[in-house]
């Protein structure tokens, strides 16, 4: 990998930084111009092909495989197998902290899953290596596999996901739906979805002696690391994993995958370095994917349309061999104030890979049921959505009692409703057309996400030109790391953009905690700015402490960093550059560290989210049932917004996501093998270009002194939620026929003509 | 069985000899000459990062046989820039943020150019919309793409009335 | 990918003699076919590749008035044809409605009218296919099949053929001129396609070596350009294959149909030429009722193969829509969203 070369002060970026302004993306030229590096770009001396072999079944073992076949083909160099393969130092089944999942890396024949990996080829060629894992063509004793949501027996998994419990209470829902005046009681259905980043999972392993070079795309260094020490029994400083750019995570490359360890392997098998790619259909497996659902909504009203109860029941999968329960009855906690919540899940174990974390894990799948649930009351009620939403508007936390950290949610329900023209909206169904005959319909959902924080660390430096460093190892996996964190950076050191190097995306910097949960920017960003902020403080003791220093005796508090100089509170026209402070006391360069963290307290007395409002509308054909979404308008209230254009695009990406969750992706299994049937990009949906209208989206003023320092609440997953369920309202009011089973078929609308 | 083939890439022609028929543009690109800007995102004709011009042609590489474009004249993304200066659609991707994570990137510049190129898209966006529907982007960068595409070409439009003017 | 010989023939009768061969196939653009090889789902031994064959990538107007296209013509050429489009604007908006734009720049006429079905099962080599492999069974009858066939199917195999361009063809009457080891012969592209029956393996009429050379619409195709869609229903709003397509055209005179042609996608194994509702068409006016019954005779004999009954009624309202768009005169130009519903996007909305 070439040296990153990030733009530097190109003619489009603005300047006078930092937060708050829209930068172009400083990582942009070089994904314009095909330089920025993804890991299967990379291609060191020596280095050979690996293709995995995947099974076809779903449940049984792998009787035989023709290996010589396999290295009959000219150019196959060796056939990774249980039977020939590098011992691991640890059990891969072993689960030694709770963010390790059990991973197939030919530990057994043993075949839990449709498209495992059960053996590896590695070949002087792609080509060879692909027709290697061809030819050795698996025999199989299968056993029938365990599918859909009524495989077996459900069961209460002891928590869902992170943590989460599997149920909670408030009030008595029973008592709440016998009191009320109207209730509604429907059942909705979420089909498997799988992540599918444009970049497939990747791996170039470079073994030198006992030293580990890896590129892979990662959304968690520091975990990947340590996962790779534990199973190669190696010393985290021995392994360096560059990941400067992943081309799409979506939660799947949170942690290290199977696949990825099957390529470190098969580079020590064969002593040089390997690239293994996955193919696109075998991403439909061992690198996680989003669990069907199947939500029981009963949601009770008194007469005034207030809510009595709600009561949220999920049934889920997980894997027959690890943990991952998509929290999805849990996105009825905090949006609407019934007296009476109780929020529910069970599960039943199918022949699948682990279910995972995938774009807003739980609140995706919850809100769309919730939202439609909340659109159904609402229609039975008699009520407009939004005003029933609004009757309904929870002033704390309903499930907890906690008063918000900040809630701007009235603003973006106003400001969204505006921008949209919803005041035009017939309250009963099937009423707009357009000039053309197309039912034309609207629909709304509010969208809300948790603002969490993991934990982070960086490095700040001032250097002796004047100009700053700032050392993390975060991720950019496309919402723009390299350029809202080194905003942030700039502004925590009191310089230009261009006067700081800002240096990220490897396993050598200060762990950046993982980029996920939304959480990336506030928790790297707040390490960041205690780093900068501690640097800076040091700088200020020199000079402050110096009495050839104009600063002399001014104190840390007693002056500010502007512009790469410190300046006196009391007296701007006292200052002195910090090259000029760093020259006269010899100090080639000062370093601090900072670190960023949730704050306990603070999450103990306020419950914190974001909060948004969408607001669709769809075209049916009414005879054909073909729909498309025509306009989207989504308000949203996040906090500190660091760079709005990287924002915006986060929410139309958001939005979008939920479109497709509406409408287009599911993953179709077949029943009585389990194979998946559309494990491609042909046939597994995911919106084109002409599936996606102009879209407008409204960043709400919100200022919130508690979520962190520097008040940002994250905008990676808020986007998919409410915006499913506004496009399932749309739809709905453009037909009257009320779909609970997603995506949205043709057929379901052609009952009426 | 050895095959002699030879190729304009980027302007520069490229002999070879092909010891193996299976290759395709694509992997020819990435893996023998390390042109790895073009992108692999389902190796199947699905999502569009893999696209190029060939003869002047948006087409998908991972579906091209090398063997078979023998003679064939290539442009990639990495052929766009003149040194520092970015080809406009490569500029008016930047300032609409016409991407987020950068994988299909290289292959909606490409697809683009050659949509230009074709002239059958017109400054409608709902034609921009459907043309460029062949380069799948799960970020949902869309937006961004069409505005970009929509301000490149009224600027290659301009610059090519100043020039016949 | 398995190795193979790769053959090119500098004469069409160098191709025929070099495809005859076992385990040969003839490789154009390969998108279909590199798809399928990559699969697993065709493994040949030899490609011969046409591609660089003299004079089989031209448009020609025959003395006659009959246009000829030459198999190597790509399909995004043959749409932007202002003359073809012009005369034949059905064939241009199907060409259009199919694939991406970049795989129209790549695929041929030719090989368009020989891609392979979309069904899951033939594409899974881990599922019976009777088509793939011959007597080892059909998954997709009881299996994932609500985009299966509704009309010509039989219990070996109930998959569909994919064309959009086949299907206006089809209903337009084309030609498919076939240079063989026999030399040259033509047939009407409706009896290239066969439907299943005991043997699905057999997709067309072709013999091994058999080369598509060119697709010929006669002179009577011209006679529709002033009312002829395709209409095409899809789960994405582009690059997806058609759940159900309809090709309509009508010859209006008087205010009377004086013929009519009609075809549908995406319900068998070829393209459907549906001549009983064509019959009824003829000579009555381009009324609601009378598109009414030419669905119910289109969709006469119809039964859905699986989970995919709803594409019956989607294909009668659909070829009611295609009439009534035709009838209704063919638009000066493709629509921004060719052969969509939603190719008109007007922006007022009436409560």
């Amino acid at each position: 990998m070439p040296e990153l070369t990030l733009t530097s002060a190109p003619a489009h970026i603005r300047h006078g930084s930092n937060i708050g302004q829209p930068l172009t993306r400083r990582d942009g030229i070089l994904k314009v111009t095909g330089q920025a590096t993804y890991a299967a770009d990379n291609h060191p001396p020596g280095m050979l092909f690996a293709v995995m072999a995947t099974s076809s079944i779903a449940r049984g073992r792998v009787v035989s495989l023709d290996v010589a076949a396999a290295k009959r083909h000219p150019r196959v160099v060796d056939v990774m197998t249980p039977d020939h393969k590098p011992q691991l130092a640890i059990d891969p089944e072993l689960k030694t902290n709770p963010f390790v999942f059990r991973m197939e890396v030919l530990q057994s024949n043993e075949v839990r899953y449709a498209n495992q990996p059960i053996a590896v080829v590695i070949a002087e060629t792609q080509e060879a290596a692909t027709e290697g894992a061809a030819l050795l063509a698996p025999r199989y004793e299968t056993l029938p596999p365990l599918v859909g949501l009524d495989a077996g027996e459900s069961y209460m998994p002891p928590v869902v996901g992170v943590g989460n419990p599997t149920e909670n209470h408030l009030g008595d829902v029973e008592a709440g739906l016998a009191a009320a005046d109207k209730q509604i009681d429907a059942i909705y259905e979420t089909p498997p979805q799988y992540h599918n980043a444009m970049e497939p999972h990747a791996i170039v392993a470079h073994w030198d002696g006992d030293r580990l070079q890896i590129d892979m795309p990662t959304q968690g260094l520091m975990l990947s690391l340590a996962r790779v020490a534990e199973l190669f029994g190696i010393a985290h400083k021995k392994i360096h994993i560059r990941s400067p750019f992943l081309g799409g995570g979506f939660g799947s490359k949170g942690f290290l995958a199977g696949p990825q360890t099957l390529g470190i392997m098969a580079a020590k098998l064969v002593g040089r370095p390997v690239k293994l790619v996955l193919r696109r259909e075998q991403m439909y497996g061992p690198v996680g994917h989003r669990a069907p659902t199947r939500q029981r909504l009963r949601i009770g009203t008194d007469g005034e349309g207030r809510l009595t109860a709600l009561d949220h029941h999920a049934r889920t999968v997980s894997s027959t061999f690890d943990d991952f329960y998509e929290p999805a009855a849990d996105a009825s906690h905090t949006l609407y104030a019934a007296p009476a919540i109780r929020t529910s899940h069970d599960a039943v174990r199918v022949n699948t890979g682990t279910p995972l974390f995938m774009r807003a894990p739980g609140e995706a799948t919850g809100s769309i049921a919730l939202e439609s649930a909340i659109d159904e009351m609402a229609w039975a009620c008699g009520l407009d959505p939004l005003a029933f939403r609004l009757k309904n508007y929870a002033e704390v936390e309903p499930m907890t009692g906690r008063p918000f950290s900040s809630k701007a949610l009235r603003a973006c329900y106003e400001q969204g409703a505006a921008r949209f023209g919803w005041a035009k909206r017939p309250l009963q169904p099937r009423q707009m057309r357009d000039d053309a005959g197309l039912l034309v319909g609207w629909g709304m959902g509010t969208a809300t996400f948790p603002a969490l924080m993991f934990q982070a660390e960086a490095r700040a430096a001032i250097r002796r030109d004047g100009s700053g460093v700032m050392e993390i190892g975060a991720h950019d996996m496309g919402q723009g790391a390299w350029t809202a964190l080194a905003q942030i950076a700039a502004d925590s050191v009191g310089l230009d953009i261009d006067r700081l190097d800002f240096k990220s995306g490897t396993s050598d910097l200060p762990d950046a905690g993982i980029a996920g949960g939304s959480a990336h920017t506030a928790t790297a960003g707040a390490a960041i700015h205690s780093a900068g902020a501690a640097v800076i403080g040091k700088l200020a003791d020199l000079a402050t402490s110096d009495e050839r220093s104009p600063l002399f005796g001014a104190g840390n508090a007693g002056v500010i960093a502007r512009e790469g100089r410190l300046i006196r509170r009391d007296d701007e026209s006292r200052s002195e550059s910090y090259a000029e402070i760093l020259a006269r006391a010899g100090v080639a360069e000062i370093e601090a560290r900072g670190t960023g963290a949730a704050n306990p307290a603070a999450m103990e007395q306020y419950a914190m989210h974001a909060h948004g409002a969408v607001f669709a509308e769809v075209k049916v054909d009414p005879e054909l049932g073909q729909i498309r979404v025509t306009r989207m308008v989504g308000a949203f209230a996040a906090g500190r917004i660091v760079n709005p254009r990287m924002v915006q695009s986060q929410l139309f990406g958001g939005m979008i996501w939920g479109l497709s969750f509406a409408l287009h992706e599911a993953a179709i299994t077949d029943q009585r093998t389990g194979r998946i049937m559309n494990a491609n990009l042909g046939e597994y949906h995911i919106p084109v270009n002409a599936d996606v209208p102009p879209l407008d989206v409204i960043t709400v003023e919100e200022h919130d002194p508690h979520v962190n320092a520097l008040g940002i609440k994250g905008v990676g997953e808020i986007g998919i939620t409410g915006s499913a369920g506004a496009v399932a309202n749309a739809v709905w009011h453009a037909t009257g026929v009320r779909v609970r089973k997603f995506p949205i078929r043709i057929e379901e609308l052609l009952t009426q003509g | 069985m050895n095959h002699s083939i030879s190729l304009t890439v980027n302007g520069a022609r490229r002999d070879f000899v092909l010891d193996d028929p299976r290759v395709t543009l694509l992997d020819l690109l990435r893996e023998r000459l390390h042109l790895t800007g073009t992108k692999k995102g389902c190796d199947r004709g699905q999502c569009g990062a893999c696209t190029i011009l060939v003869d002047g042609k948006r087409i998908n590489s991972c579906l091209a046989l090398a063997i078979s474009h023998d003679g064939a004249d290539i442009l990639t993304i990495e052929g766009l820039a003149r040194g520092d200066q970015l080809h406009p659609v490569q500029a008016a991707f930047i300032a609409h943020d016409g991407f987020q994570c950068g994988f299909c990137t290289p292959g909606q510049i490409m697809s683009a150019i050659g949509m230009i190129g074709e002239g059958q898209a017109g400054n409608d966006p709902e034609r921009v919309r459907e043309c460029m529907s062949g380069n799948l982007c799960r970020c949902g960068a869309y937006v961004g793409i069409v505005d970009a595409v929509l301000d490149a070409q009224g600027q290659m439009d301009e610059t090519n009335q100043r020039r016949s003017a | 990918m398995k190795q193979f010989d790769y053959v090119r023939p500098a004469t069409v009768t160098e191709a025929v003699a070099a495809a005859a061969q076992p385990g040969a196939v003839f490789l154009a653009a390969g998108t279909n076919l590199l798809d399928l090889m990559k699969g697993g789902v065709s493994r040949p031994d030899r490609l011969v590749d046409v591609t660089h064959l003299d004079g089989l990538d031209r448009i020609e107007t025959l003395a006659d008035g009959s246009l000829r296209i030459g198999a190597l013509v790509r399909n995004a050429d043959l749409a932007h044809d202002a003359e073809f489009a012009r005369s034949y604007p059905a064939v241009a908006e199907a060409l259009l409605s199919g694939a991406s734009a970049q795989l129209r720049n790549a695929a041929t006429v030719g090989g368009n009218l020989l891609q392979r079905t979309r069904c899951a099962y033939f594409y899974d080599t881990a599922s019976r296919c009777n088509k793939r492999e011959p007597g080892s069974g059909c998954d997709a009858r009881d299996g994932e099949n609500r985009g299966h066939a509704v009309l010509g199917w039989s219990e070996s195999c109930i998959a569909t053929h994919p064309s959009d361009f086949c299907v206006p063809l089809v209903a337009l009457d084309a030609v498919v001129e076939i240079e063989g080891r026999g030399g040259r012969r033509e047939i009407a592209l409706d009896e290239l396609h066969r439907l299943p029956g005991e043997a699905p393996e057999r997709e067309t009429v072709l013999e091994p070596g058999d080369l598509i050379v060119a697709v010929r619409l006669p002179t009577a195709a011209r006679g529709f350009a002033a009312h002829a869609r395709y209409l095409k229903v899809r789960e994405r709003t582009s690059y997806a294959f058609a759940v159900v397509s309809a090709a309509a055209a009508l010859r209006i005179e008087n205010g009377k149909v004086a013929q009519a042609r009609l075809a549908l996608g995406g319900v068998a194994a070829k393209p459907w030429r549906a001549r009983a509702a064509e019959d009824v068409l003829r000579g009555v006016a381009p009324t609601a009722d009378a598109f009414q019954e030419a669905a119910r005779r289109a969709l006469e004999g119809a039964k859905p193969s699986g989970d995919n009954a709803f594409k019956i009624e989607l294909a009668r309202r659909i070829v009611v829509r295609a009439l009534t768009l035709a009838a209704a005169g063919t638009p000066a130009r493709i629509p921004a969203l060719p052969a969509s519903p939603f190719a008109s996007t007007s922006g007022a909305i009436h409560a």
